[in-house]
C-alpha cells in the first residue's frame, strides 16, 4: 500500500522492547516479532501495528509518549538501537521512518534513562523536572497588559535569529537521554540564552540563571562535561554554544548579582 | 560566605573549578616540558641537573609547587565528585548504548584517561620527584644532584618506557578534550575564536604528548 | 431556549470598550477568594490561566499532556495576524474584521470578530514583551508577511514555528504563576465530566492518567480551552491525542454545540500512504505561491502512473492538466483553501489522482526551479522540502510533491455568548473549543490570534462579570452532584473495560473516520449524510458491544483513554451529520452538492441560513434540538465569493 513507491517491500522485524509495569517495579526487555512492516511507515506507526496486535491478542499494549507526530511537540522519546530518537540525525522519533531499517533487523527500544526522568510505564517517562526548571525562572516577568508597543525596542536581526534558534528547543529530553552524565544543560542553556540575548529578558538575567541552575541541580541532573552527545542527538539542532553562554551567564551572575544566599 | 560555597558546589561551579585547575595544569605541562628539554642537551646531563637543582631549591618555585599540589588536588577531587554525581544522575543504564555514534571516545572517557594519568603520576613522582627531593642521589661534576643519570637509567627499562609512552598517549587524548572543554566551561565561546581554540587545543595536545613521550624513547633507543 | 448572545449595544467600534466599562468588577481583595478551573493549556488555556492568576484569582490548570508545552497549538506553522499596519499598506482593525467575516463566508458574529481584530494588536505587544523571538527586519523592527491570500502584510511570524514560539510564551507566563503558587498545575489529568450544581458549572471530574485516580475539583467557574474535534475524522492534521471529550461532556451537561459541521479541510497535506497511516502532516500553504497543481489529463495515463508503469517525467507537458489555473484564471493556484481542496477531490474522483492510492495531486516546482534555480527555492522552502523528503522518501527538487487535502481545523464548537460563556452559567469556552469567530471558514494565521485574544484579553474581563455576581464563599466538592458525576465517570470506565469484545478502539475510530470523510467531508449531500447517520449509529452500537480492552483503570492505560475519546467521537460525529443535513446551503467549509452555482461553486442562502446552529442535547440516542441564533450584518455587505 506504499504511497510513493508501489514496489516497497514489507519487512519483518524483531523488536526488543523495555517493559515495566510502573514506577516501582523492575523492568525487562521483551522480544516481539512484527510482520509486513511497510518501509513507508513512521517508526511510531510500526509500534501502533505492534500495539494493535497485542491488544487483539489480549496482551497489554506498549505504553509510549507521542502526540503531534510532526516533530514539534516534543512528546515522543524513544531510545532506539542505542541512540536517542534513533539512527537519523536531526529527527524526532515520530519523524523517523521505517525505510531507515531493513528486513530482518533487530531493533532495541528503551525509555530515556535518567534519575530525574523516572519511568511511568514501559517507554513513558516523567519529564516534569523540565517544567520545574522553567518555573524556576524560564520566563520574563510581565503581566498581561501594560506592555510597550512591539516595535518600541528594536532587536537586531542577528540577535533575534540567534534567540529564535535557541528558542526552538522542543523539550523532548533527548539531550539528557544521550548525555553520559544525564545532564540537562543543553535544555537549560537554550532557554537561558534565548532570554539573555533579547532585551526583554536582560532585566532578570542574573536571577534567572542562578535559579534555573539551582533547580536543575536539585532535580538530580548530571554536570556537563562538554562531550557533545546532546547537541549531536538534538532533533532541532540546539547548539553547544548555548551551554557556553549559560556558563558565562552563571559565572557573571554569581560574581556580580546582589544575591548573597 | 555561603554564596561562594554554593557557587562552587553547583554543577557549573564544580566544572569551573575543573576548567581553571585544568588550564593551570596545562601551563605547568608547558613549563615542565620546556625545562625537561634540557635532557636532550648532549652535555652528560649537566644543564639538566642545574635546572633540577634550581627547581628543587628556589623559594618561589617551592611555593608555586604547593599551588600545583592544590591544582592537582582540586582537579582530582572534583573529578571524583562529578563522576559520582553523574553516575547517580544516569541511574539504570541503557541495555544498548551507541554513544560512539554521537561523540568522540576521549570525551566520554576523561575519567578513565585521568585515572591512567594519575597512576602514571604516582609512579613518576615516586621515581623522580621523591628520590630527588628526599632520597640520596650521587652528585654530578658540578656537585648538583645527578638526576640526569637516574632518568637515563630509568628510561633504559622497557616496561618503564612503555608506561611512559602509554601515559603520554592518555595525556594527549585527555588534553584534546580538556583544553577546548575548559574554554567552553568558562563560557569563552565565540564563533570567531572558538575554531582557533580548537586548533590550538589539538596542536597543544599533540606537541605536549609527543614532547614528553620523546624523552623515554630518546633514551631507550639513542642513548 | 432563546439564545442571548449578549452583544453590547452601540456602534461596532465602541462595543468592546463600552462593555469593558459596563461589566462588574471583582474587588482586588476578593479575587483570591475565587477559584477558577482552566482545562487545557494550549494557547487559549495557558494564556487564560496565566492572566487570571496575575489578576489574583486562584487557578487550577489541567492538561492531559505531561507538560503544558505539548499542546497542539505548538504545531501551527504560518503566523499570527494583527492589525498593526506596521507596513503602511492600508491595514486597519476594520480591514482585518472585514476580511475575517468575509473569509468566514458571513457566518460569524460581527461584534466578536471586531473585538478580535481590536485586541489583535495587543497580542503582538504582549508576546514581544514575553521574549517571543518574532522575525525581524535588519533595522530591528518586526517583520510581516502576507498570508492566506490577504491583500495586506499583517502576519507576524517566527520562521515556520510561530505556534511553537507563542505557546512557549504563554507556557512561560503560566510557569511563572505556578512558581508564585497562583496556579496549581495538574498534568496528565484528563477531564471526564463537568459538575453542574444548581444549574451552574462548579467543578470537574478528572482521571489521573498515570495511576488512574478519579478526582473531584471544585471552583467558582470553569473555562474549557480544549481545542477542536478534527480527530472525528481519525486522519487529520491534529495531534493524536487531540479529542472532543471535554467539550462533548460539557455538551451533554447542557452546553449547546454550535455549527458542528463547519470543518476546514486544508488543501496542501502529505497524502495518506497506507492503512497504517496514523495522522496527516500539513505542508505550509505558502507552497502554493510557487508550486503548480496538476494531474494527468487522461484517466488512462493516471492509471498507468498509479501502477508504476510510467513515471511522472514520462508525461509530456500537453498531457498535464493544471486544473486550478484552467478553472480559475484570475487566482490560479492561489484560490482559497476550500476551493483548492474541493477541486483536488474532484480530480481524484474522476480517476485522475496520482500516487499508488490515487488520492493525491501533484504540486510541481519544476518551473520555479528552472526560473530561479534550486538554491533560491531552497532558501524559501528548504525546511518544508526537507520535511517532505523525510516523510515520503522522495526528493521534491527532482519530482513534484504529492499533496491531498486533510482535515485541519474545526470552526464549530461550544456555543458561547459575547462573554465566551456557554449556555451553562459559569462554564466558559475559549480558543478552537468555542465556535465564535471564524464563521464557516477560518483564514490563515487567525487561529493563533483567536486563542490568544480569548485567553489574554477577553476572558479576564468577562469572567469577572460573572464572578462579581457570585458570592465569594468557598466552593467545595461536598455537594452530591460531585459524587454523582464521579459515579457516572467510574461506571462508564467500567463499562468500557467490561465489554471484552474483539475490536480495538483504533479500529472503530478508523471506521468512523472513513464514514465521516466519505459522507461529511469535503463535499456532502443529503443522501450520503442520511446514510452516514445510520452507519454511525450502527457503529456506535457495535462499539458498545464489541470493544476490546485489556488491563485495568488503575494504571497508565492508553487504550482505555482512547476508547473513552472514541466513544465521544461516535456521538459527536452523528451531530455533525445532523448539522450538515439541516444546513441546506453551501458556505465556507460546508459544501452541499445540491447547493452549488452552475460552475459548481458554493452557493449560500443568506435568507434562510444566516444563523448559528446551536444544538441542544436531550438524552442518549435522542434527537438533539436545533436552536438558532440569527446573525445580523450591519457593517459588511453580504456578497458571493468569486475567484474566476
Amino acid at each position: 500500500m506504499a504511497g510513493s513507491n508501489p514496489n516497497a517491500k514489507p519487512m519483518n522485524l524483531t523488536l526488543k522492547v523495555w517493559r515495566q509495569k510502573n514506577r516501582t517495579t523492575q523492568g525487562q526487555i521483551v522480544d516481539y516479532q512484527v510482520k509486513d512492516i511497510s518501509p513507508e511507515m513512521s517508526f511510531l506507526e510500526m509500534l501502533d501495528v505492534l500495539n494493535e496486535d497485542l491488544l487483539r491478542r489480549g496482551d497489554e499494549p506498549v505504553a509510549f509518549d507521542h502526540d503531534c507526530r510532526e516533530g514539534i511537540c516534543g512528546s515522543c522519546n524513544l531510545f532506539i538501537n542505542g541512540r536517542a530518537h534513533g539512527p537519523e540525525a536531526g529527527t524526532t522519533t515520530c519523524q523517523l521512518h521505517m525505510r531507515k531499517f531493513s528486513d530482518g533487523d533487530t531493533i532495541t527500544i528503551e525509555p530515556w534513562r535518567a534519575s530525574a526522568f523516572p519511568v511511568n510505564k514501559d517507554l513513558s517517562v516523567d519529564r516534569s523536572a523540565f517544567d520545574r526548571i522553567i518555573q524556576a525562572g524560564g520566563y520574563v516577568s510581565v503581566n498581561t497588559g501594560g506592555v510597550p508597543d512591539g516595535n518600541e525596542i528594536p532587536v537586531p536581526k542577528d540577535i533575534a535569529d540567534r534567540a529564535f534558534e535557541a528558542a526552538t528547543c522542543i523539550g523532548c529530553g533527548a539531550c539528557v537521554a544521550a548525555c553520559k552524565n544525564a545532564s540537562a544543560m543543553l535544555f537549560v542553556s537554550a532557554k537561558v540564552s534565548q532570554l539573555a540575548l533579547l532585551p526583554q529578558g536582560k532585566v532578570e538575567r542574573k536571577t534567572r540563571v542562578e535559579n534555573m541552575v539551582a533547580q536543575m541541580d536539585k532535580e538530580g541532573f548530571g554536570a556537563c562535561s562538554n562531550i557533545g552527545s546532546c547537541a549531536a542527538e538534538c532533533p532541532v539542532g540546539i547548539s553547544l554554544e548555548n551551554i557556553a553562554i549559560l556558563n558565562r551567564e552563571f559565572l557573571s551572575a554569581k560574581a556580580t548579582s546582589n544575591n548573597l544566599a | 560566605m555561603s554564596w561562594i560555597s554554593k557557587t562552587f558546589s553547583s554543577s557549573i561551579g564544580r566544572k569551573i573549578i575543573m576548567s581553571i585547575t585544568g588550564l593551570f595544569l596545562c601551563s605547568f605541562l608547558v613549563v615542565h616540558l620546556i625545562g625537561n628539554l634540557q635532557l636532550f642537551k648532549d652535555d652528560g646531563g649537566q644543564a639538566f641537573n642545574v635546572y633540577s637543582h634550581f627547581m628543587g631549591t628556589n623559594p618561589i618555585i617551592r611555593t608555586v609547587e604547593w599551588v600545583l599540589v592544590l591544582g592537582f588536588g582540586f582537579h582530582i577531587y572534583e573529578s571524583f565528585v562529578l563522576t559520582r554525581r553523574n553516575k547517580t544522575a544516569r541511574g539504570n543504564g541503557y541495555v544498548t548504548d551507541h554513544a560512539e555514534q554521537n561523540s568522540p571516545w576521549q570525551s566520554r572517557n576523561m575519567g578513565l584517561l585521568g585515572t591512567i594519568i594519575l597512576i602514571f603520576l604516582l609512579v613518576h613522582l615516586y621515581n623522580f620527584f621523591y628520590r630527588a627531593r628526599f632520597g640520596e642521589l650521587d652528585p654530578d661534576i658540578n656537585n648538583n644532584d645527578d638526576l640526569y643519570t637516574l632518568v637515563a637509567t630509568s628510561f633504559k627499562q622497557l616496561w618503564y618506557v612503555i608506561l611512559y609512552v602509554a601515559a603520554q598517549v592518555a595525556l594527549g587524548y585527555h588534553l584534546v578534550h580538556g583544553f577546548r572543554s575548559a574554554f567552553q566551561t568558562l563560557g569563552l565561546n565565540h564563533r570567531k575564536y572558538t575554531p582557533a581554540i580548537k586548533f590550538v587545543g589539538y596542536a597543544f595536545s599533540v606537541l605536549v604528548a609527543a614532547g614528553f613521550a620523546s624523552m623515554p624513547l630518546y633514551f631507550y633507543f639513542f642513548k | 431556549m432563546i439564545l442571548d448572545s449578549k452583544i453590547p449595544e452601540g456602534p461596532l467600534a465602541e462595543k468592546w470598550e463600552k462593555h469593558k466599562f459596563n461589566v462588574k468588577l471583582v474587588n482586588p481583595a476578593n479575587k483570591r477568594k475565587y477559584d477558577i478551573i482552566v482545562v487545557g493549556t494550549g494557547l487559549a488555556g495557558a494564556s487564560a490561566a496565566a492572566s487570571l492568576a496575575e489578576l489574583g484569582y486562584n487557578v487550577k490548570a489541567f492538561t492531559f499532556h505531561d507538560s503544558p508545552r505539548r499542546a497542539h497549538s505548538i504545531a501551527a506553522q504560518g503566523g499570527i495576524n494583527a492589525a498593526k499596519n506596521y507596513q503602511n499598506d492600508g491595514d486597519s482593525v476594520f480591514r482585518l474584521f472585514y476580511d475575517t467575516v468575509k473569509g468566514g463566508d458571513y457566518r460569524a458574529r460581527e461584534a466578536n470578530v471586531y473585538r478580535l481584530a481590536q485586541v489583535s494588536v495587543n497580542i503582538i505587544d504582549q508576546c514581544v514583551a514575553q521574549g517571543v523571538p518574532f522575525a525581524r527586519e535588519y533595522g530591528g523592527l518586526l517583520a510581516n508577511r502576507s498570508f492566506g491570500g490577504a491583500q495586506v502584510s499583517r502576519t507576524f511570524y517566527a520562521r515556520g514555528q510561530t505556534g511553537q514560539q507563542l505557546l512557549l510564551g504563554a507556557y512561560s507566563a503560566l510557569s511563572r504563576q505556578v512558581a508564585y503558587g497562583k496556579v496549581k498545575l495538574y498534568t496528565r489529568s484528563e477531564m471526564l465530566d463537568v459538575v453542574v450544581v444548581d444549574g451552574k458549572a462548579r467543578g470537574i471530574i478528572t482521571r489521573n492518567l498515570i495511576d488512574g485516580k478519579i478526582e473531584q475539583h471544585s471552583a467558582h467557574a470553569v473555562v474549557l480551552a480544549t481545542g477542536g474535534y478534527g480527530n472525528v475524522f481519525y486522519l487529520s492534521t491534529n495531534a493524536k491525542y487531540s479529542n472532543a471529550t471535554a467539550a462533548w461532556r460539557a455538551h451533554k451537561k447542557g452546553a449547546y454545540f454550535a455549527n458542528p459541521c463547519f470543518t476546514q479541510i486544508h488543501p496542501t497535506c502529505i497524502p495518506v500512504s497506507g492503512d497504517y497511516q496514523s495522522k496527516l502532516t500539513l505542508m505550509s500553504e505558502s507552497l502554493r505561491n510557487d508550486g503548480r497543481v496538476w494531474v494527468p489529463r487522461d484517466v488512462a495515463t493516471a492509471e498507468r502512473l498509479r501502477k508504476g508503469e510510467i513515471r511522472v517525467s514520462d508525461i509530456p507537458e500537453e498531457e498535464r492538466d493544471y486544473f486550478l489555473e484552467r478553472k480559475y484564471p484570475a487566482f490560479g493556484n492561489l484560490v482559497p483553501r476550500d476551493v483548492a481542496s474541493r477541486n483536488a477531490k474532484q480530480m481524484c474522483d474522476e480517476g485522475r489522482g496520482v500516487g499508488s492510492s490515487g488520492l493525491a495531486v501533484y504540486l510541481d516546482f519544476a518551473d520555479i526551479i528552472k526560473r530561479t534555480g534550486a538554491d533560491a527555492v531552497a532558501q524559501k522552502y528548504g525546511n518544508l522540502f526537507d520535511m517532505y523528503a523525510k516523510i515520503t522518501g522522495e526528493n521534491p527538487y527532482e519530482q513534484p510533491m504529492r499533496i491531498y487535502p486533510a482535515v485541519h481545523y474545526t470552526m464549530g464548537g461550544l456555543w458561547v455568548d459575547y462573554n465566551l460563556q456557554t449556555t451553562i452559567p459559569g462554564l466558559y469556552a475559549t480558543g478552537e473549543c468555542n465556535f465564535s469567530d471564524h464563521g464557516a471558514n477560518r483564514l490563515g494565521a487567525s487561529a493563533l490570534m483567536q486563542g490568544l485574544a480569548d485567553g489574554y484579553f477577553v476572558i479576564p474581563y468577562t469572567i469577572g462579570d460573572y464572578l462579581a455576581q457570585t458570592p465569594p464563599t468557598p466552593v467545595t466538592t461536598q455537594h452530591p452532584a460531585f459524587a454523582e458525576a464521579e459515579a457516572e465517570v467510574r461506571a462508564r470506565i467500567q463499562k468500557l473495560l467490561s465489554i471484552n469484545g474483539t475490536r480495538t478502539p483504533d479500529d472503530f475510530h478508523k471506521q468512523l473516520g472513513h464514514i465521516m470523510w466519505e459522507y461529511c467531508g469535503m463535499a456532502r449531500n443529503a443522501k450520503g449524510l442520511a446514510f452516514a447517520k445510520q452507519e454511525i449509529q450502527k457503529l456506535r452500537k457495535e462499539f458498545w458491544s464489541d470493544l476490546k480492552l485489556v488491563g485495568t483503570s488503575e494504571e497508565l492505560n492508553q487504550a482505555l483513554e482512547k476508547a473513552g475519546r472514541v466513544a465521544d467521537f461516535l456521538e459527536l460525529g452523528e451531530l455533525m451529520v445532523d448539522d450538515a443535513l439541516a444546513r441546506n446551503e453551501s458556505c465556507g467549509g460546508h459544501f452541499r452538492e445540491e447547493y452549488a452555482t452552475e460552475e459548481g461553486e458554493a452557493k449560500r442562502d443568506d435568507d434562510n441560513f444566516a444563523y448559528v446552529a446551536a444544538w441542544q442535547y436531550t438524552g442518549d440516542n435522542q434527537p438533539e434540538i436545533l436552536n438558532k441564533e440569527d446573525l445580523q450584518f450591519e457593517n459588511v455587505k453580504l456578497t458571493q465569493r468569486s475567484y474566476k
